[in-house]
């Protein structure tokens, strides 16, 4: 992996990534968003796993952020100019320094386990999985349990969001 | 001389200005072709001032809006304003790297390792086209949005939902090719539909996918905006759509844009479904040829499309894009895969 090139994508994933929560207009952090997703797709390129990185790209920064932009035009959300006063309350608050404290905790744990020795530096092993035929095999063998799950919460969502749309009428 | 300057660098620099370029004019050529065959359609002559057969027309068009003086409207945001037809463009452009158009070459010997007459090749290739395809939809949609005029929002809006609705379609049928072809690589692609079937007939995917290439052309249509599509700026709504604030070359973008995209379309169809660079009579070096009149004809079946249909009512649009061509595509796609395993 070029250093150069990881410093420059991910920086872009980073700083788009602080900027999407910092920005007052709606429509700034969902083009920002989409910064970001793109820097991260810089990096799977890197990784050698072309096939996540177009991915990314067609799911997340194409047709996710499509249906976000969608909302924002539809709602007309307008810039927050006035300042907002926070409507988390004292125990929100709480709530949410415990929860991000539990995730950071969570993210350190999981990162000391994996450690250096699961990167491998086999050029070949890189190759393999980046391989759509590999990616198409294990989810539908070895984590066909796992994709047919998620296929069901999506479409519990779906059936959810089409509930919602009905119950005006 | 540092070692990065060696002919093969050189020869993929001036492959990817000829490319650029290549796509700039044909854009320019599409629109002298359009008014033309509009003209003839319509019993009229057309351009006929400008060069030969009113050929510059375009060049003296664009000189035009580059003379022209550049607005913003005063309650737009300035920023995406700005940015909307520079990424329309630049998605339309970055598309085409991916697309092969003819077979390797030295160039007479010229260069010691051969060229391969495309930008970049990917092993994911379709993937990227449809990736890129899909950003270019934010170039329309922010020029709606930032343009803080009804107009411009409701095309804006229009054109996310469509292309939305389309884009699924358009990915069901590229996924029937790529069944049949085992490879995500266009080249690959392209080169699984050489032969002949009783010496005769090519072995295209057109043939054995007649149902995915309609899909594919229909969907593309919808994707690049095109009549009977053309609902992101229909005239007698929408005053001009998604561009109505725009003036001067920022408006020329899209246009620009627009004409590359349908190219792109049309190139990646030859490329999927007519054999890209394949064809009879030429020798192999001559593929481009073959490649380039294919796609002619396809992007000359889009002008002819244009002012033969009227153009649909929203709803119908939505209706056909959902409950027609979504269906239509998924039958394709199991029968394509059964036929596959059946076939082996």
């Amino acid at each position: 992996m070029n250093p150069i090139l990881f410093y420059v994508f991910a920086a872009v994933a980073v700083i788009s990534s602080l900027l999407v929560v910092g920005q007052r207009n709606p429509m700034h952090s969902v083009m920002l968003l989409i910064v970001s997703f793109g820097g991260l797709s810089g990096l799977y390129v890197l990784l050698d796993a072309p096939f996540t990185a177009v991915t990314q790209i067609i799911v997340y920064a194409g047709a996710i952020m499509v249906l976000f932009l969608f909302v924002v035009m539809l709602l007309n959300a307008h810039t927050e100019d006035e300042v907002v006063p926070p409507t988390l309350g004292p125990h929100g608050m709480k709530v949410a320094v415990v929860l991000s404290l539990a995730l950071a905790a969570e993210v350190l744990w999981a990162l000391s386990r994996v450690g250096a020795a699961s990167f491998s530096t086999d050029p070949n092993a890189a190759v393999a999985i980046s391989s759509v035929a590999r990616i198409g095999t294990g989810i539908f063998t070895t984590h066909a349990f796992a994709f047919e799950v998620t296929s069901v919460l999506i479409l519990v969502a779906m059936v959810g969001a089409v509930v919602i749309a009905r119950k005006e009428h | 001389m540092p070692a990065f300057i060696n002919p093969t660098v050189v020869a993929h620099l001036v492959l990817i200005f000829m490319v650029m370029n290549m796509l700039v004019l044909s854009s320019a050529f599409m629109v002298w072709m359009e008014r033309k065959v509009c003209a003839y359609i319509q019993d009229r002559v057309g351009p006929n001032r400008v060069g030969f057969e009113g050929l510059l027309q375009p060049f003296a068009d664009v000189f035009k809006l580059l003379l022209k003086e550049e607005l913003i409207p005063k309650s737009a945001d300035k920023l995406l304003f700005t940015i909307a037809p520079i990424i329309s463009v630049a998605a339309a452009l970055t598309a085409f790297s991916v697309v092969p158009f003819g077979t390797e070459t030295t160039l007479f010997g010229l260069l010691r390792e051969p060229l391969r007459l495309e930008v970049t090749d990917v092993n994911v290739a379709v993937l990227v086209i449809f990736a890129i395809t899909s950003m270019g939809v934010y170039g329309i949609v922010l020029a709606g949005w930032s343009s803080n005029s009804k107009y411009s929002l409701l095309g804006g809006l229009r054109s996310s939902a469509q292309m939305i609705s389309y884009e699924i379609s358009y990915g069901l049928a590229l996924a029937a090719v790529v069944m049949m072809a085992g490879s995500l690589s266009l080249r690959e692609i392209v080169l699984n539909q050489s032969g002949y079937w009783w010496h005769i007939i090519p072995k295209w995917y057109v043939f054995l996918q007649p149902i995915g290439f309609l899909i594919f052309f229909t969907a593309g249509v919808a994707e690049t905006n095109r009549a009977p599509f053309d609902f992101p700026e229909a005239e007698q709504e929408l005053v001009a759509g998604y561009h109505t604030e725009y003036s001067s070359m920022s408006f020329g973008l899209f246009f620009l844009a627009e004409y590359v995209n349908m190219v792109t379309v049309s190139a990646v169809a030859t490329s999927l479904y007519l054999g890209g660079w394949l064809g009879p009579f030429l020798p192999d070096w001559l593929g481009w040829v073959w490649f380039l009149l294919k796609t002619l004809a396809l992007l000359f079946f889009y002008v002819w499309m244009r002012w033969t249909l009227p153009r649909y009512r929203y709803d119908q649009l939505m209706e056909f894009g959902w409950k027609y061509l979504l269906p239509l595509a998924i039958l394709n796609l199991i029968a394509t895969a059964a036929l596959v395993i059946w076939l082996g």
